[in-house]
């Protein structure tokens, strides 16, 4: 099959026939790998403004999908157009640049920089776009406001709870206004109560400002906020379509 | 990407682990300032050797009577007294040649009321002052007039004058040398150290006629200890040395194959052999000062390939959030580079110190030249470029996915 560069005018996301197999350095003379595959054949499209789960058990491959999707890993087979752009073809810069601009990452553990401000650390996206300083503060602290943490901009992660520290995740995922936000158990380490509040901010996003939003969760009620479920197991989509709550 | 804020990332960075910073650039800091201490010396000692080649005067031969020889049990050069007066008049009137200053010398006890000094005694002619570019401090030099009249007229030294006058002007008394009445027509300009290490103002100089005759007793009359011969210029040189060597000959009757009864030395090739053995010793100096910088460099590269491997996390979610391969390549360059120019400064200041310290302490002469200090920032720069490299370029090639991943 040929390889098609751009597509535009497509979906923002689709994938085709996308299979991912991981080489595990074995150690032994002679018998150095041992390959395993963790994505199967999928097929899968996601449109501008949906809000959509995807949702597996632990090794159903729901993570590697995430970071193919998110440019963090690329995929061994198959083809992913993001906003009608084959990444195959884009340089690593480019896939920064990607990362920059049309993605924001939100993660089970936060993912934030040690010892950094709350400030500091939604700024830091903006490091890489060439904002100037007190642009990037001030677009930070007004994303901060936004989540309810205005007074907090001056601590740093470990100053901060759980969800808070989620909630500054969220606001740097959306410093350089990214069409897509792709979440990665973004309620995993929070408490029912907190995880409401974290999936209605996802929801409000959706909803009001029509960001497409991806979550891999594998709780029902996390899934349940969502509009589309898609279900994988074993490197497989089995399910995609309603959220059958 | 914004280079001065990836500056501040890389100064942050450095802020957080003050210890591990303070401590690896301390490295890069006794390495600049080594070098910087070590050229300053090695600099100081380049101008002392220079300063005592410029005291003996420019384009100098010295004659000396007598062979070197290679051959067995000869007698040593200078132990015969085959040059004379009129050698160094004929010398004087070869093309090559400026002036010729012949000398007698000797030792002798000097009296000045009660005070007496011992010190060396050179009879020489008014050239002598001019081909040594030695002027007078005070009083006047001695001149033809003196010489052919054989007058009891001495120039002091400066140390010499010092000892037997003290703080009294020494011009127009009247000393004892070997017990015979001389009056101080004038005290020299100070002159330093010779080549040999010798206290060159630790001395008197009489009319060569009147050492010949009066001082030194000489069974053969007429004949010098040695000759100095200044040439027109460095270039005539070599031409003058041919000259000197066929007319000596000549005049002493050598046959052709004999070996010649004096020895004409040049000393612009003994101040270059000077010159260049402190040449090296500034350059070894220096090249045992960088092994520090070097040793310092590798402890900055250590470092930072442990920073590298405990922040894999942190350069994960840079990546994430969308730095490419140059920001993340450029922010452990930066801090590696900083550490290095910081302590790079920090080094100058210390070895500037150092140099000040040692040139108080001592009486060596130090010289700290902006080339000096410019040598040793660019040193401290490339180690922190050629050191920080490899580490920045391993956290540059960090994948992602993986780098998100490590715990």
């Amino acid at each position: 099959m040929l390889l098609q560069q751009d597509n535009p005018g497509a979906s923002l996301i689709k994938v085709e026939n996308l299979s991912k197999t991981y080489s595990l350095e074995t150690g032994v003379k002679g018998n150095g790998s041992v390959n395993s595959q963790v994505l199967f054949e999928v097929n899968l499209t996601i449109s501008r403004g949906e809000f959509v789960a995807i949702m597996g058990h632990s090794g159903s491959g729901k993570s590697t999908l995430m970071n193919i999707l998110g440019c963090l890993d690329t995929p061994t087979h198959g083809q992913y157009w993001l906003d009608g752009r084959n990444v195959a073809f884009l340089s690593d810069d480019e896939l920064a640049l990607v990362r920059n601009r049309k993605i924001g990452f939100v993660f089970q553990g936060f993912n934030l920089l040690k010892r950094m401000t709350a400030l500091d650390n939604v700024a830091a996206p903006l490091l890489y776009a060439g904002v100037g300083r007190s642009e990037s503060r001030k677009r930070a602290l007004q994303l901060l406001s936004q989540t309810g943490l205005g007074n907090f901009a001056a601590y740093q992660p470990t100053q901060l709870s759980g969800g808070q520290q989620q909630r500054v995740a969220i606001s740097r995922a959306l410093i350089n206004d990214p069409p897509l936000i792709l979440a990665d158990e973004p309620t995993g380490n929070l408490d029912t109560q907190t995880s409401r509040e974290i999936m209605a901010i996802f929801e409000q996003l959706n909803r009001e400002r029509g960001i497409t939003v991806v979550i891999v969760t594998h709780e029902d009620d996390i899934a349940a906020f969502t509009r589309r479920l898609v279900r994988l197991k074993d490197g497989r989509v089995v399910h995609d379509g309603k959220v059958s709550a | 990407m914004n280079l001065f804020a990836i500056i501040g990332e890389a100064l942050r960075a450095l802020r957080l682990n003050r210890l591990r910073t303070s401590l690896t650039m301390l490295g890069m800091i006794i390495g600049v300032a080594a070098v910087v201490l070590m050229l300053a010396v090695g600099q100081g000692a380049q101008t002392m050797v220079n300063q005592a080649i410029a005291s003996i005067g420019s384009n100098l031969f010295i004659v000396v009577p007598g062979a070197t020889s290679s051959g067995a049990l000869r007698s040593a050069a200078g132990s015969v007294q085959t040059l004379t007066m009129a050698d160094a008049q004929a010398i004087a009137h070869l093309p090559s040649v400026k002036a010729t200053a012949p000398l007698v010398t000797g030792t002798a006890q000097l009296n000045y009321g009660a005070n007496n000094w011992s010190t060396s005694v050179t009879g020489v002619t008014p050239d002598y002052f001019s081909v040594r570019e030695w002027p007078a401090e005070s009083g006047a030099l001695f001149t033809d007039t003196d010489l052919r009249s054989a007058s009891r007229i001495v120039m002091l030294g400066q140390l010499t004058a010092k000892n037997l006058f003290g703080d009294e002007d020494p011009t127009g008394k009247t000393v004892r040398i070997k017990n015979s009445p001389f009056v101080v027509a004038g005290v020299l300009a100070p002159k330093g150290q010779s080549l040999d290490g010798r206290d060159q103002d630790d001395s008197v100089f009489i009319p060569i006629t009147t050492g010949q005759r009066q001082i030194f007793g000489n069974q053969f009359p007429g004949t010098i200890r040695f000759l100095m011969v200044q040439g027109i210029s460095a270039e005539a040189m070599d031409e003058a040395e041919v000259e000197i060597n066929q007319l000596l000959r000549q005049r002493h009757r050598i046959a052709e194959g004999m070996e010649n009864d004096f020895t004409v030395r040049n000393m612009a090739a003994i101040a270059a052999v000077a010159t260049g053995a402190a040449k090296v010793m500034s350059l070894m100096l220096g090249a045992i000062a960088s092994v520090s910088l070097l040793v310092g460099g590798i402890g900055i590269m250590n470092i930072m390939l442990v920073s590298v491997t405990e922040r894999t996390r942190e350069i994960g979610i840079r990546m994430a959030i969308g730095a490419n391969r140059r920001a993340i390549l450029a922010q452990f360059l930066l801090e590696a580079l900083v550490i290095c120019i910081l302590g790079g400064v920090i080094g100058v200041a210390l070895g500037i110190g150092g140099a000040w310290a040692v040139s108080h302490a001592t009486d060596m002469i130090i010289v700290i030249t902006f080339g000096t200090i410019l040598l040793a920032f660019a040193f401290a720069s490339a180690v922190g470029i050629f050191f920080g490299y490899y580490p920045a370029r391993k956290a540059a090639a960090l994948k992602p996915v993986e780098a998100l991943r490590y715990e």
